[in-house]
């Protein structure tokens, strides 16, 4: 099967482990990933004002060459492109007159786009397409031994309509880390945010979003924490170096992309994964549980 | 905190601003505080979420501009989906920011040009882009 997939700035620059071990996972479950054709920036966050149109053209025109290449459906695997993309195409399916307003302002277009590609995010394509009861059946590295903290931050669940999953309580991170053969930690901090892009302008907010939830984490017993947004994994991980310095008894803990240890359970070399990429280098742990030789 | 009220604010063109921006109807709030309960940025803030709600209905632009809290607010929608009212404080908030930053009198909230360029070079685009869109006019 074949699906484009919309990759976003990030993935392609900063997020190389999430975008490489995505692609090397799905190509192993027979998923090729066709990275659309000139795809631009979806603009990071969804304008949400009622006069802000021209900040919905950017994640629009990205549906729009979907529909030009004969495409009805869209895969992203970073929460925040998804999150934009998924409610910009949500506005104009339910409001028309915004739906022609947009549509008419990209006349030069060679169509006019109305909504009809479906936006779906990496992990709906696993629990969906593939299955979790069929992904059990192919992994071929058990993570057994690994306890980890799934964290999903805002844009995957919120608002309601959009999510991936439930919005107080989504478990889709929970079911897949299980079907690798993972023990899998509760943890009541799994949906609270990081501090998202307070981190440019407010390090010290994000240095405590980040030790509250890697705190909560670490006195669970979990080994690692798993995620999907470039932009928590920036805020959990590199920021790690700010918590540190603020809190003297966190110890750090490895940050993990969930298609990172897809790859590894589906028996792939260890450098598809690109741990290189994480700011606490997993390796070590991995070692430990005997996940990697 | 002290504040003046008045009918004069109460129906001023400030609140008709923020419901037009925002699409929300601020008088549906009956003050809860299920906002503030669950903000994850309110231990940072000098005004709870739902105070500045109460303060958009009062029509106290100047006491709401000059707190911080819009401006700690992370968009993070976990308000906007627990309001038993339905109110979209994510929206309003956003309506607020940009009663700021789209006055040209005013300075932008971050000055793009103030961060140091090796912060610049190992940020991820989507902080910065989100950062400006929330932040700059």
């Amino acid at each position: 099967m074949k699906i484009f997939y919309y990759p976003g700035c990030t993935v392609k620059t900063k997020a190389k482990n999430l975008e490489e071990s995505a692609i090397a996972a799905m190509k192993a479950l027979d998923i090729e990933l066709v990275e659309l054709p000139n795809w631009n920036c979806c603009g990071t966050v969804f304008g949400m004002s009622t006069d802000d149109l021209v900040h919905q053209l950017a994640p629009l025109r990205n549906l729009l060459r979907v529909k030009e290449q004969g495409g009805d459906k869209v895969t992203t695997m970073c929460s925040m492109c998804y999150n934009t993309l998924k409610r910009a195409n949500h506005l104009i399916r339910e409001d028309e007159e915004k739906r022609r307003l947009i549509a008419d302002f990209m006349s030069e277009e060679a169509i006019r786009y109305e909504g009809e590609v479906e936006v779906l995010h990496l992990l709906e394509i696993l629990r969906d397409v593939v299955g979790f009861e069929a992904l059990k059946e192919k992994v071929k590295i058990n993570l057994k031994g690994l306890k980890l903290d799934p964290y999903y931050g805002c844009m995957l669940t919120r608002p309601q309509e959009i999510g991936i999953d439930n919005m107080e309580n989504p478990t889709i991170l929970e079911e897949l880390l299980t079907a690798l053969g993972a023990e899998v930690v509760k943890d009541p901090m799994k949906t609270e945010c990081c501090g998202s892009y307070h981190t440019v302008n407010a390090v010290e907010v994000v240095a405590d979003r980040g030790y509250e939830i890697l705190h909560s984490a670490l006195k669970r017993g979990a080994d690692a924490m798993v995620l999907s947004c470039p932009l928590c994994d920036y805020n959990l991980d590199h920021r790690q170096r700010e918590i540190a310095k603020k809190y003297v008894d966190f110890s750090g803990i490895p940050v993990f992309y969930f298609s990172q240890l897809l790859a590894l359970a589906l028996g792939l070399e260890t450098k598809e994964s690109r741990f290189d990429l994480n700011y606490v280098d997993p390796l070590p742990l991995l070692r430990e549980k005997r996940v990697v030789v | 905190m002290k504040v003046e009220l008045s009918s004069e604010k109460v129906h001023s063109d400030f609140v008709k601003k923020v419901e037009e921006l925002s699409g929300q109807n601020i008088l549906s709030c009956y003050q809860c505080g299920k906002c503030s309960a669950g903000c994850p940025s309110s231990f940072a803030m000098d005004l709870l979420p739902s105070q500045i709600i109460r303060m958009v209905q009062l029509g106290l632009q100047d006491e709401i501009i000059n707190s911080k809290t819009i401006w700690l607010c992370a968009s993070c929608l976990t308000c906007s989906v627990r309001c038993p009212r339905g109110v979209d404080l994510a929206k309003v908030f956003e309506a607020l920011r940009l009663l700021v930053t789209r006055d040209k009198e005013k300075l932008n909230y971050v000055e793009p040009s103030e961060i140091p360029s090796e912060q610049l070079e190992e940020l991820p685009q989507i902080a910065l882009i989100s950062n400006f869109r929330k932040f700059t006019g």
